[in-house]
């Protein structure tokens, strides 16, 4: 065991240590070894680059990452309870990247669905594995997406064959060890047969104060009339790092809806991005976050209308505060087929101190004539007569300034379609607030 | 009650109340009349503490205390109130969720237990009835999607399950049909008693048919220059406001 002190040198050795997963996943490899290489052209990205101006990212470049040691089981049981909702159904575990099968619980989920571990689907179903992951998340221009695609260990792996409806909510919840400066990236497969419908809900936590990088990556594949609502709640340690992409291709008429909810982590770049791929899709990308201290929140989606007739909506509301930082970035594409297109973008954002800063940047490319694309963005401070408005009925400033947060973030939270989940990530809100 | 004098109060540098004196006791109801930029409504303002109004000059004494010591919200709790002239929207704040914690924050100032959702209904249905407030007017956001009407009504709603011990309404009436007016008043009548007070403040003599003053004064240019008995309205209501700046400018050129 040598140790390097050269973050690229631990890469590579990371590199190294990847790959071997036996002959009937050489298709792994050479996903890997392109991913590889890719990333070794690109490098972490810089301030150069048009989609990094205002992330910077060279306290995660200049970290010397290590791989986990630590064993999944032998986490605590408490530590997962504490990371999930308890929402009643199943629930898939990792430990930094790795699945856990004693802190899983995939029974009662339909006939003939699949749950678990992704590395488990490589060597148990090669053909569906090699047929799905690394699809539908472009990693040939995204360092990060490349890093997971060149170095992911394991990740939690759903499939839902034709007609499967997932009454209780699936967790996926990646815990991070906190042991040592780690990096793990993990990567998570759904797959929507005809038809299915599921609420799944994929938790990122971490011990609080623990230095860690998390790069994940998640792939959603709706085949028809499918139904899917993705809720992401990024609770990591606010020291922490968080990168994820998460790509989802919606054919004809499949509904996909992603709510990303982020307030931990000290940078977080979170990429979204869905192509709406047959006649009747609609998408839905909502997403609220905190940025306080010294934290950094990017948020970039992209939304590509493919095809006629599909609709998207985009709902993305920031709270900063203190030399908290927000980006949002909302790329739309109407491709020249794509007629009858009704995209609507919204992103507010409320700033709390005079120090906190946000660039926000919508992007409209619409090829087709036949459509209906709006945008709109604002930015504001606490509303002074709404305030007044509240004191003046004996509501104490603190409480006031909450109420108003709240409900500011209210209509991105309201639309989450899991009572119990809402009330909580209210609550988590409420608790995280600068007082 | 409430005893101010010689109050200056200036907004963005521009004095607008310039000496202003009114003494109310416990079971009054002083009407504030006055043509429009009088100061009417700055005077009500300043009495529940908004922070854009800077006081220049002169004191207010409530209940023997300094009341511009006081924050907003420790004003309300002790019993001030104020109807808002434009009462304000707040999207994603249920109104009752909004009154509910208002009650319990004053509850909590006068060492009350505070109420729970069951006990709060049985509180508010009464004055919900009285004051016409539907179901749907009690759960939508604070004053969203209400129309003028619905809005002033809520605001004596407020006023009645809060029970304040000095209401100070800023030109609650305008914008009110006939209907309404009735309401409302009838609303602020239901509550007066001898330990309550009442500033109205007003443009018109309308409302004061329905909520019959002790005192009418009127304001003019940041100062009252006259007050009188409930008969003073009527006056103004048949001259209107020129007939007492002639007065006050022969007066001042005696």
């Amino acid at each position: 065991m040598t140790t390097t002190t050269e973050p690229m040198a631990a890469w590579r050795a990371a590199h190294a240590a990847r790959g071997g997963n036996g002959a009937a996943s050489g298709w792994l490899d050479r996903v890997r070894d392109v991913a590889w290489r890719r990333f070794e052209e690109m490098g972490f990205p810089t301030s150069d680059l048009e989609e990094w101006r205002f992330t910077p990212v060279h306290a995660i470049a200049s970290t010397v990452f290590a791989t986990s040691r630590t064993e999944p089981d032998d986490v605590a049981a408490e530590r997962f309870e504490a990371a999930s909702f308890g929402l009643g159904g199943a629930r898939i575990a990792l430990v930094d990247g790795r699945f856990s099968a004693r802190h899983s619980r995939l029974s009662g989920l339909p006939a003939g669905a699949r749950a678990g571990s992704l590395r488990s689907l490589v060597a148990e179903d090669p053909e569906t594995a090699a047929h799905w992951v690394a699809q539908l998340v472009r990693h040939e221009n995204h360092p990060f997406a490349a890093l997971n695609a060149a170095l992911w260990e394991d990740g939690a792996c759903l499939i839902l064959p034709r007609g499967a409806l997932v009454e209780a909510p699936i967790e996926i919840v990646h815990l991070a060890s906190g042991a040592g400066t780690v990096a793990a990236h993990p990567r998570t497969l759904i797959v929507a047969g005809e038809g299915a419908q599921a609420r799944i809900v994929e938790t990122f936590a971490g011990p609080e104060g623990a230095v860690y990088l998390t790069n994940a990556v998640t792939e959603v594949a709706l085949a028809p009339g499918a139904v899917i609502d993705h809720v992401r709640v990024q609770m990591e340690s606010t020291a922490a790092y968080h990168t994820a992409s998460l790509g989802a291709r919606l054919e004809r008429g499949a509904t996909f809806a992603s709510h990303s909810v982020t307030f931990g982590a000290a940078i977080t770049r979170n990429d979204v991005s869905a192509i709406l791929d047959g006649e009747g899709a609609e998408c839905t990308l909502n997403g609220a976050y905190l940025a306080d201290g010294e934290r950094l929140v990017d948020n970039h989606t992209a939304i590509d209308h493919a095809r006629a007739h599909c609709a998207s909506h985009e709902l993305y509301k920031g709270i900063l505060s203190g030399r908290g930082r927000g980006v949002f970035n909302g790329k739309v594409y109407v491709r020249p087929d794509a007629q009858k297109t009704d995209a609507k973008q919204t992103n507010q954002t409320l700033l709390l101190s005079e120090e906190a800063q946000i660039q926000t940047k919508p992007q409209l490319e619409i090829f087709a004539d036949d459509v209906k694309c709006t945008h709109g963005a604002t930015v504001g401070q606490l509303d002074r007569d709404a305030m007044f408005y509240l004191r003046s009925r004996g509501i104490p400033a603190d409480e006031a300034r909450a109420l108003l947060i709240h409900s500011f973030a209210a209509d991105v939270l309201d639309r989450i379609p899991i009572e119990a989940l809402r009330e909580r990530l209210d609550e988590m809100l409420l608790e995280r607030l600068p007082r | 009650m409430l005893v101010i004098r010689n109050l200056h109060a200036s907004v963005d540098g521009n004095e607008i109340l310039r000496g202003v004196d009114l003494t109310v006791k416990a079971g009054e109801v002083h009407a504030i009349m006055g043509p429009n930029g009088s100061g009417k409504s700055t005077l009500a303002r300043v009495i529940a503490g908004h922070e854009d109004y800077e006081v220049t000059g002169g004191s207010i004494e409530y209940d023997g205390r300094d009341l511009l010591e006081m924050s907003i919200e420790e004003r309300a709790c002790e019993g001030i109130f104020m109807a808002f002239q434009y009462p304000v929207e707040i999207p994603g704040v249920r109104n009752s969720y909004f009154l509910k914690a208002a009650l319990n924050a004053i509850r909590k100032h006068r060492g009350q237990p505070e109420v729970d959702a069951i006990e709060f209904l049985q509180l508010v249905r009464r004055r919900m009835k009285e004051l016409d407030i539907d179901d749907s007017m009690f759960n939508r956001p604070v004053n969203e999607g209400f129309s003028g009407g619905e809005k002033k009504r809520n605001e004596i709603f407020h006023m009645a399950v809060l029970e304040p011990r000095l209401a100070v309404l800023d030109e609650t009436d305008s914008g009110l049909d006939i209907d309404a007016l009735k309401i409302v008043a009838n609303g602020v009548n239901a509550l007066r008693g001898p330990e309550r007070a009442f500033v109205v403040v007003t443009h018109y003599q309308r409302l004061l048919n329905y909520i019959v003053p002790d005192f009418v004064h009127v304001l003019q240019d940041g100062r009252i220059v006259k007050s009188g008995g409930k008969e003073l309205a009527l006056e103004l209501e048949e001259k209107g406001y020129g007939w007492i700046e002639d007065e006050a400018r022969s007066l001042v050129g005696a």
